[in-house]
């Protein structure tokens, strides 16, 4: 740990009890997929956690450098699959760094309006999950209702509705479908007063605020010693979105706010993504506007594509922080090593020590506000 | 409006009458009474099981803007029909080393607490299988003897999540007891009875939750909030926790084994409702506002046990519709609200609804 690290995390007081291990996981209803915690516990009272991984090890990173680049496309979505076309966008622009190319104008817009859009359906099911973790089953529901409406424009586009594969090196896959641009315009004017009614249903609740406020409390210079990124670094009140501070593709021309709360709380981390929303919601309007009509959408690529010699670096901010990819090629068709900086993993560091002390239930909510999808963990 | 549907006393009599005929001997006769009225609360713990899972599925299907059970008979009614025959014929899963004995005790100690208050409810005149003048003690003192079933249930399981969910169930559960009957008790001051019939008959001039002014409204809600959290229900179901202790004291338990803690659960809903309807709303006593005959004449047209089943009725929805739109509450926070807020607030309500009742200062005194 660095040494200007001072902030000392906040932890009510535990009254001694003798003490007892206990597994949460790898199958638990709120590990949200296979996390395993190990959690030492006085009565109610988690006295530490240990969080185990692996059990979804696929070693993406190595079987990427038996892929040739194009193919490795569709095991980027599969990293954090609800931020697939992030991923997709991230790698894509390591591949264009290294052979020197550059994207057609109108795809460079349609990845910024796929990517936001993704970063909106990854919100929706985040709070409808985190409301099931806290108990309330219908926010689930009402996500799910208003994720379909994405989902059904990723199926007119790319064909899949959850591990998508459009953005690839030089562009987008194909020619977005003819009512693509009517859907989106569509589900914004739909979505925009949606995220009002998500307000009204969750967040003004007596309970879930007395279960968030002040609960999991991760202090900023915390946050960036653990190398926390996304949404829960900014609800501590570091102002870091890669889409303002290294803008990628087209970003640097849309005007928006990064969400940013200083808290550093549940609550804040709460906030910040239903804030993120409506920002999403505000790129893609711009987006639309500003898209050529029409002209090529994916540029010419070598049938097969060598890495050539040299160290490729390329990063993207998704939906729960920033993806970035690292690859050393030796001039041949696949990358000589490759690694992946995940989100998540980072994210992840910083749970188990602003856990201690909260109780078993907090253990939900605080996981839940971190948003953690164990894939991108384990890779 | 002599019809049955209005006097059921009347056709409990004449059965009685006629069965006494019968069997030739009172006791024979009572003895005969006494098994068709358990075959008869069986029969309704059976249906009201079978009625509350649909409603309770249809309602948060509907508020979360979905159909719910659609496909096993119109408009899915029979769907808990199959749900029931599938839990029947599951295998009942006893884990390694847990307290067979015990594991098995636990479901029983819940079911019987729930089923043996039915008995006591007034569903009409005269459709009461016990009428008992502590009526409305036996009932508190039965229904809180189920948390001995959780405890055991988790007790039992040998598993440390059950542990956890049947400790909580144990705070929560004689924690909220408390508020719940000095709620109660502020009503007792006002009727002088514990008796459930004796309850009803005097809100003839009007209901409690509004002749008993303020403290009336007062009681009714912190009884409604405190026997939420007496079924474990949401915002009050950390005992089950799904989400953080993966179904709690029932984890361990499968087919009629879990079907017993279900059942109760909604038996004991049933329950909650029933009282609180009789208590703060006039049980059958049709809407009566003293004075105003004619319109007192036009409520009297429905039958009592219609007036009931919807009082009750309402209850239940209040208490699913809690369910289906909040979330759940954190153990010290519930603790807290308990010991610091509702507990104060109904002692501070029976005091002063002992002061209302000692000076006579309620509306439509008789």
């Amino acid at each position: 740990m660095n040494n200007d690290v001072k902030s000392e995390v906040s932890q009510p007081q535990a009254p001694y009890y003798d003490e007892m291990f206990i597994n949460m996981g790898p199958q638990h209803p709120s590990t949200h997929g296979v996390l395993r915690l190990v959690v030492k516990l006085a009565g109610e009272t988690v006295l530490g956690v240990s969080p185990h991984m692996g059990y979804v090890h696929r070693s993406i990173e190595k079987m990427g450098e038996t892929l040739s680049p194009m193919q490795f496309i569709h095991l980027t979505s599969r990293l954090d699959y609800l931020s697939a076309h992030m991923n997709n966008w991230a790698w894509a622009m390591l591949v264009e760094k290294a052979l020197g190319i550059k994207p057609p104008e109108r795809a460079e817009y349609l990845r910024v309006i796929m990517a936001e859009l993704t970063r909106i359906a990854s919100h929706q099911l985040w709070w409808g999950v985190f409301g099931m973790d806290l108990g309330a089953f219908t926010p689930f529901l009402y996500a799910f209702r208003d994720r379909e409406k994405i989902n059904d424009i990723f199926e007119k586009t790319c064909g899949s509705r959850l591990t998508m594969h459009y953005i690839c090196p030089g562009g987008v896959f194909e020619e977005p479908d003819a009512e693509f641009e009517s859907d989106v315009r569509s589900f914004i004017k739909y979505f925009a007063p949606v995220i009002d009614e998500y307000e009204r249903l969750l967040s003004g609740n007596i309970i879930i605020q007395e279960r968030t406020r002040g609960v999991g409390v991760l202090p900023a210079d915390r946050a960036k010693a653990y190398g926390c990124t996304g949404p829960v670094l900014r609800a501590s009140g570091v102002d870091y979105d890669l889409r303002k501070v290294q803008p990628y593709g087209v970003y640097n021309r849309f005007e928006f706010k990064t969400a940013v709360a200083n808290e550093g709380d549940s609550w804040a981390r709460y906030k910040v993504r239903l804030e993120e929303m409506r920002q999403s919601l505000e790129i893609i309007r711009q987006a639309l506007d500003q898209m050529p009509k029409d002209g090529p959408v994916r540029e010419k690529l070598p049938s097969v594509i060598k890495i050539p010699p040299g160290r490729y670096f390329a990063r993207a901010e998704a939906a729960r922080g920033e993806i970035a990819f690292f690859v050393v090629g030796d001039g041949k068709p696949v990358p000589w090593r490759l690694k992946i900086r995940s989100p998540n993993f980072s994210n992840l560091q910083a749970f188990p020590e602003i856990i201690r002390g909260w109780r078993v239930a907090d253990i939900v909510t605080v996981l839940s506000t971190f948003d953690i999808v164990v894939p991108d963990i384990d890779r | 409006m002599q019809s049955w549907l209005y006097n059921v006393d009347r056709l409990v009599e004449t059965f009685s009458n006629w069965l006494e005929l019968r069997v030739g001997s009172s006791i024979a006769a009572e003895f005969v009474k006494a098994i068709l009225a358990a075959g008869l609360i069986a029969v309704l713990v059976s249906v009201l099981g079978l009625v509350l899972v649909y409603l309770e599925r249809k309602v948060a299907a509907h508020m979360q803007q979905r159909l719910g059970p659609m496909r096993v008979g119109p408009h899915g009614i029979f769907q808990t029909v199959a749900d029931t025959i599938k839990l029947i014929s599951k295998e009942d899963i006893i884990p390694a080393h847990a307290d067979r004995v015990i594991h098995t005790v636990g479901p029983l100690i819940c079911f019987v607490a729930a089923f043996m208050v039915i008995g006591f409810i007034p569903f009409a005149p005269g459709l009461q299988v016990v009428s008992l003048n502590v009526a409305l003690l036996f009932i508190l003192g039965i229904s809180s003897a189920g948390v001995l079933g959780i405890i055991s249930a988790g007790w039992a399981s040998n598993n440390k999540w059950s542990m956890l969910g049947a400790m909580r169930a144990a705070a929560q559960i004689i924690s909220y007891e408390l508020s719940a009957t000095l709620a109660l008790l502020a009503i007792i001051l006002f009727t002088g009875t514990l008796d459930l019939q004796g309850i009803v008959e005097s809100q003839r001039t009007g209901w409690w939750i509004w002749r008993a002014p303020v403290v009336g409204i007062f009681a009714f809600l912190i009884y409604l909030i405190a026997s939420t959290a007496e079924c474990n229900r949401t915002p009050f179901d950390i005992a089950e926790g799904e989400s953080e202790l993966t179904g709690g004291f029932h984890t361990e338990f499968s087919a009629m084994k879990f079907a017993m803690f279900f059942l109760s659960e909604f038996i004991n809903v049933f329950t909650v409702s029933a009282v609180s309807a009789t208590v703060f709303l006039g049980g059958w006593m049709p809407f009566h506002v003293d004075g105003l005959d004619s319109l007192n004449k036009v409520f009297d047209l429905v039958p009592p046990w219609v007036w009931f089943s919807a009082k009750t009725g309402a209850i239940i929805f209040i208490i699913m519709w809690f369910r289906w739109t909040f979330p759940r509450l954190r153990v010290d926070q519930l603790m807290r609200f308990e010991w610091k807020f509702l507990m104060p607030l109904a002692l501070a309500n029976l005091a002063v609804a002992s002061v209302l009742a000692v000076s006579g200062f309620y509306f439509f005194r008789s």
